[in-house]
């Protein structure tokens, strides 16, 4: 009998041990980066003809891949909706969330997240049929709205016709591709998500054109990569990864030149980001060349937005608030130093 | 060991406890025992172990907070300012209305589709075995999603009802609407309502009416009252046969007493039907039947349905065959026979697998997921989940929830058992 009671203690111990154990090691161990991304959203994250995951968000993924394993594609994919991602990630079964989530306080205090950055500042908006002749989102009184249940989106959407004292019908749906059917086949008249998504929706739809995205943006929706709250460690190294790739386009560091500049150069802080001066790898665990692994992932930040949601692409986003601070943009990283 | 005859006096020893089978059961009771407490002890204290490792605490107080959302079908009040545990009373009352819909609509398909599957007629026989093995054996999901895609895709818009030459009409004299956004149907309004409240939606030029619970409550009172006359009326008609041997014709006063009694506190109320219009994008006013309460309903029933249909069958292929004969022997037509020897003596088969199925279908309405119905499992555990961060509560109350509508239909149900079950004396 004592047996089985020290047998039981023992477990206990394990599980609860394994829980709070540092997220590198666990990670390092397995072999791969397991990371939470959209169940396929074009641009952002969705598989490609082969099965092989590409996006703005996989892109996150794959560098901080890179910078742990020096090989951008030790990750598992795990598609999570609105309403199963936050339990994925706070019960360990992903190592982070890539999932255009929006930084909200009661996610990063309450829901014991830790946002490690931005890399997308977003606003939601609306998406109506151009034969609807809607001009502006105070004009969707008695509309059917589609939303995805279980995002920030549905509580904005809440509080917008709250305040404009009109009324809604909410259609709860729980993807984008879900959304995408009931949306075209007329089953609401509107469909609201972060504006991003919206054009990454349209870019999909047959003709494009038939459809306006309303000029409201009724929210502020800074979507970030995210990690369990207490591993400062990990959080560091994600919030690191994704710095190194916005600093890399202030630098002018690209994946066609990084080779180039990894040899040495004459500006300090391009040697600290590619590891050729100074130890940043070694203080957050890692290899020296980490950043030089993390960008040449898939080029870095501008290289990211330009080939999956930029203007050369169907959705066509501009790069607005997400261009670098010294193009009048948002995007600014701490210094490497 | 010693013989049996002449039991020494031992003192106790450790061996009997595995191989005295006077101590052996305890001493497994004991070991089982305390292997289960160990197990529960082990998944509490991980439990507690993990919660503290995120940082969590347990406790309920998110039931009390703004919930912030919205929710489209709502039987009691509910707006974004609602608190959680509001938003979780509507999510239950949805999952509620389903399940006795769903069980309703299964028991009179299943009963249907369960005789004519034993009928002479080869064609109606064979149709009812189609549509059984058909349901019974497609899993549920596939046919939620497969009549909530064709409500949505094949069903007109709201807005192809409208201009010069709509593509659409209303049907039966305007008054359903059937769209791709779900079915409005008229709804009855009173003019003299009790509460008095203004309807929401009003049609230019036409007072809006409104139909309060109150106007509802007072009708269904009335109607109790009526189902109670006319059980009075038919046990004095028995009385009656029993003294005299002739049954008295009571059918008008039954009747009466249904229709007269409601007829005029309608007529007080002043009951007028409400006909769903166009107003804006959607249709307004009547009442809105959902695609996904259409589409989980009709499912469920169906499917549930074809479950019945067999236990039906099988209660009344266990009644003997002597009876049916003996049934004829008295002169009783076939429908006669089914219904006063074989249904009554069948029922007693029935009922406890029917039970087993109305507990299926009310947990299966949590398939609702499917196609966004506004259940207790979307609500309360979905989003109510998933903006505070209380999985665990969440879930424990959802399974809690879950747990006691079980019991009650199953005690319910097992009332009604006793009720038809052979008596014996």
């Amino acid at each position: 009998m004592k047996k089985t009671l020290f047998l039981g203690a023992l477990t206990v111990a394990g599980f609860a041990s394994a829980a709070s154990a540092a997220t590198l090691d666990d990670v390092k161990a397995r072999g791969n980066l397991n990371c939470g991304v959209t169940t396929g959203l074009t641009g952002f994250a969705a598989p490609d003809a082969n099965g092989v995951w590409e996006g703005f968000d996989v892109g996150v993924c794959r560098a901080v891949a890179a910078a742990v394993f020096g090989d951008p594609t030790a990750v598992e994919f795990t598609p999570t909706t609105g309403q199963t991602r936050f339990t994925a990630l706070a019960s360990g079964e992903i190592d982070m969330l890539a999932r255009n989530t929006t930084w909200t306080f009661s996610r990063d205090v309450d829901l014991k997240f830790e946002f490690t950055g931005i890399n997308y500042y977003d606003g939601q908006g609306f998406m109506v049929p151009r034969g609807l002749g809607v001009s502006s989102a105070k004009d969707l009184d008695g509309a059917t709205v589609c939303i995805q249940t279980g995002t920030t989106t549905e509580l904005n959407l809440a509080d917008f016709f709250r305040a404009n004292n009109i009324s809604y019908e909410p259609v709860p749906i729980e993807t984008n591709a879900e959304a995408q059917q009931q949306y075209l086949a007329g089953a609401c008249d509107v469909y609201t998500t972060d504006a991003s998504g919206l054009a990454a929706t349209r870019a999909t739809f047959e003709n494009p054109g038939d459809h306006v995205v309303l000029p409201e943006i009724i929210s502020k929706e800074p979507l970030g990569p995210l990690v369990r709250h207490g591993d400062h460690e990990w959080g560091d190294i994600v919030r690191w990864s994704l710095n190194a790739l916005i600093a890399a386009e202030e630098l002018g560091v690209t994946s066609a030149n990084i080779d180039e500049l990894a040899k040495g150069t004459n500006n300090p802080e391009i040697n600290r980001l590619l590891g050729t001066e100074g130890n940043l790898g070694e203080m957050l665990g890692l290899s020296a060349d980490w950043a030089l692994n993390a960008i040449k992932a898939g080029g870095n930040y501008g290289e990211l937005f330009e080939k999956n949601i930029g203007e050369n692409t169907p959705i066509g986003l501009a790069r607005g608030l997400n261009a670098q601070w010294k193009d009048g943009g948002l995007l600014y990283s701490p210094p490497f130093r | 060991m010693t013989t049996q005859s002449d039991p020494p006096k031992q003192a106790f020893r450790l061996s009997q406890l595995i191989y005295d089978t006077r101590y052996r059961s305890l001493t497994i009771q004991t070991v089982a025992m305390i292997l289960l407490a160990v197990g529960l002890f082990w998944l509490v204290n991980n439990t507690v172990q993990n919660l503290q490792a995120l940082g969590k605490d347990f406790n309920f107080g998110f039931l009390g907070e703004r919930a912030g959302y919205d929710i489209n079908q709502r039987l009691v009040e509910y707006s974004s300012n609602s608190t959680h545990g509001r938003a979780a009373l509507v999510g239950i009352l949805n999952t509620l209305l389903v399940a006795f819909l769903g069980c309703i609509l299964a028991t009179v398909l299943g009963i249907i589709a369960g005789v004519l599957r034993l009928s002479n007629n080869w064609l109606v026989a064979k149709l009812m075995a189609v549509y059984v093995e058909g349901f019974r054996n497609v899993p549920l999901l596939l046919w939620i999603i497969a009549i909530f895609a064709v409500m949505t895709e094949s069903m007109p818009q709201p807005r192809e009802f409208r201009g010069e030459t709509p593509t659409a009409s209303m049907m039966l004299n305007d008054s359903v609407a059937v769209t791709n956004r779900g079915v409005y149907v008229p709804r009855i309004a009173f003019t003299n309502s009790l509460t008095g409240n203004e309807a929401v939606a009003s049609r230019d030029g036409l007072t809006p009416v409104a139909s309060g619970g109150i106007d509802w409550l007072l009708i269904l009172v009335v109607l109790g009252a009526s189902l109670f006359g006319i059980r009075a009326v038919r046990r004095w008609a028995s009385a009656q046969q029993e003294a005299t041997g002739i049954r008295p014709v009571t059918w008008y006063m039954q009747l009466g007493l249904l229709v007269v009694p409601t007829g005029i506190v309608l007529l007080i109320l002043g009951a007028t039907v409400v006909n769903p219009y166009l107003k804006g994008f959607n249709f307004t006013d009547g009442i809105h039947l959902r695609n996904s309460l259409i589409a989980l309903w009709l499912a469920l029933s169906l499917y549930t349905g074809a479950f019945i249909a067999e236990i039906v069958r099988g209660g009344i292929l266990a009644i003997n065959k002597g009876q049916t004969e003996a049934s004829y022997a008295l002169g009783l037509r076939p429908g006669r026979t089914m219904n006063l020897v074989i249904l009554p003596q069948a029922l007693r088969v029935i009922i406890p697998p029917l039970i087993s199925q109305y507990l299926n279908l009310t947990k299966n309405s949590s398939l609702a997921i499917a196609v966004g119905y506004m259940d207790v499992r979307s609500t309360l555990g979905g989003i109510t989940i998933n903006q505070t961060g209380r999985e665990l509560e969440g879930m424990l109350l959802l399974g809690g929830f879950y747990l006691v509508l079980s019991l009650a239909i199953s005690t319910v149900m097992n009332i009604y058992n006793s009720s038809v079950k052979l008596k014996e004396r």
